[in-house]
């Protein structure tokens, strides 16, 4: 698989980081690995708001609960337009007259009716239907390494599930799965520091659905993106293929690598936590609340808002044109917000964590995200209740815009 | 064990005769759906991921607890529990 042969994304690129501060890199290696110090210390040195000039641009990195939660609500003027953390160079970016990936890439009024058009598909009643799948997914995928004892349960595992549940879900040819992988790899690891990498992929995904959304809407199916492309939505009128075009795009793009990440990141926990482990297996009705405690210590997705004129925030002004990252992470480890948040405490029952952001942009994938998440990591405990990583020092993170193992070897 | 002081505050309520009534802002709420995936009897969403509360809100003594765990485990802070009075 193509995979194997794409380096983890690049953290050995940058130059060391001396004052956190004034000089923040969300990709130094240190930070990839755990970021949990350098938030502890930004939170403890009294300036919780890093920023750093770093790759062009201005851009703050807030570390407090309260303070993300309230920069998420500055809205148009925060705005979503280049929601990466790493923005494209100016003449490489979408013009307005395309669509992006709406809702993630608008504010409002087109957040709001894009969002709306996905929404349904989405709640938790609603996902329910991909359930089974999912199941049989998992279980296939194990029959092919429990007799090896051991795999990479992010290669051979997390990284297989989310791809094809979203295959499945929008109606296109499972075998592509390793390619969606790999394209959405393209945009969102190995493509952030490398606009050419980012646009390549960007643009086999936009010709890959272009293709999809075109062949239904002249001969509509009994799928997804046919429904989409049929719904009465007055805005959407006269541009129906551009608007799922966009919509498909970010399904795709949003639902692989975060989830996956997430998966991976459980199965790392409880490889390397053998008392979580055991006490997980013994009893499953742990399962909601462990899950949870995953999503909030091992958060993998940072996202970025683009100020549109300049913002008072506290002591500081977010300039016209500066980024600021949604360190929902980082929020996530705050120790005002969270009892022990330097710990994973399965049964914690006071848990308001942000994994999936706040705000408008709350992830519309949350329910399926978490439908997969406990799908994956209860039937591996299922299958493979006693299992551990067989080599710490071999585990590989990717970081940045999205957190998690991408080598997880296990033995069992 | 963090709940005593909550347990406290409602056992004063049902003293005074008082029933608990769960509120949903729905300016806050964003439909993160954890209040429905913890206490389904309490609450329900809509298509939209809207949470609305059950029964007008009112929370039988046996699901107090489910109550206050929903309130601690909204990212938005958008549930409260109020005095019904
Ligand atoms: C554990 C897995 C996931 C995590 C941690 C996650 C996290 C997030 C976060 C933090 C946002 C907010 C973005 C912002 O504030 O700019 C978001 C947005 C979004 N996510 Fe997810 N996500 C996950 C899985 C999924 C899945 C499986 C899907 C769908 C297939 C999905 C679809 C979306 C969409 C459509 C948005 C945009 C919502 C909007 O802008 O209104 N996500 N996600
Ligand atoms: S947990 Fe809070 S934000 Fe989420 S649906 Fe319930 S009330 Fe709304």
């Amino acid at each position: 698989m193509s995979d194997t042969e794409q380096p983890v994304s690049g953290p050995q690129q940058t130059d060391p980081v001396h004052d956190w501060t004034t000089d923040y890199d969300i990709y130094d290696a240190e930070y990839v690995n755990d970021p949990t110090p350098v938030w502890k210390d930004l939170r403890d040195s009294g300036c919780p708001m890093a920023r750093t000039d770093r790759r062009g641009i201005r851009s703050w990195l807030p570390t407090k609960f309260a303070d993300v939660q309230a920069l998420a609500k500055i809205v148009p003027e925060l705005s979503n337009k280049e929601p990466l953390v790493i923005s494209l160079p100016k003449d490489m970016q979408f013009g307005d007259q395309t669509f992006n990936a709406p809702p993630i890439s608008s504010d409002p009024p087109e957040q709001i009716w894009t969002r709306r058009m996905i929404l349904p598909a989405f709640s938790p009643k609603a996902v329910e239907k991909h359930r089974q799948y999912t199941v049989d997914l998992c279980n296939s995928l194990i029959d092919g390494f429990i007799d090896n004892g051991s795999c990479d349960a992010a290669v051979d595992y997390a990284q297989q599930i989310p791809p094809r549940v979203i295959a499945n879900m929008l109606g296109f040819d499972p075998a592509k799965s390793d390619d969606f992988t790999e394209w959405v790899r393209g945009v969102l690891e190995l493509g952030l520091f490398d606009p050419v990498i980012r646009v390549k992929y960007r643009e086999i995904i936009r010709e890959f659905l272009i293709d999809e959304v075109s062949s239904r809407w002249e001969n509509p199916r009994d799928d997804y993106l046919s429904e989409l492309l049929a719904m009465d939505v007055p805005e959407m009128k006269g541009q129906e293929v551009k608007v799922v075009v966009g919509l498909a795009n970010l399904l795709l793009i949003a639902g692989i690598d975060t989830t996956w990440s997430s998966i991976g990141s459980g199965l790392y926990h409880f490889g390397t936590h053998a008392d979580d482990r055991r006490r997980l297996a013994a009893d499953h009705s742990l399962f909601p609340t462990a899950l949870e405690e995953i999503l909030r210590f091992y958060s993998p997705v940072t996202m970025a808002r683009v100020a549109q004129e300049d913002v008072p925030f506290g002591d500081t002004v977010i300039k016209e044109g500066e980024k600021v990252l949604m360190n929902f992470p980082g929020a996530n480890h705050d120790e005002d917000a969270f009892e022990d948040a330097g710990k994973v405490v399965i049964d914690r029952t006071r848990n308001r964590h942000i994994a999936f952001g706040s705000g408008i942009h709350r992830c519309a994938g949350s329910n399926l995200a978490r439908l997969e998440m406990d799908v994956a990591i209860r039937t591996w405990f299922e299958r493979i209740p006693e299992f551990e990583v067989s080599d710490p020092d071999a585990v590989t993170w990717a970081g940045g815009q999205v957190r998690g193992p991408r080598r997880l070897p296990m033995k069992f | 064990m963090k709940y005593h002081r909550d347990r406290e505050r409602r056992n004063r309520f049902a003293e005074k005769g008082n029933q608990l009534k769960l509120v949903i802002d729905s300016d806050l709420c964003q439909g993160h759906n954890r209040c429905y995936a913890l206490a389904p009897e309490l609450v329900d969403v809509d298509d939209y991921g809207q949470a609305f509360a059950l029964n007008d809100g009112e929370v039988p003594a046996e699901l107090e607890d489910k109550a206050a765990l929903i309130v601690d485990n909204c990212p938005e802070f958008a549930i409260k529990v109020e005095s019904g009075e």
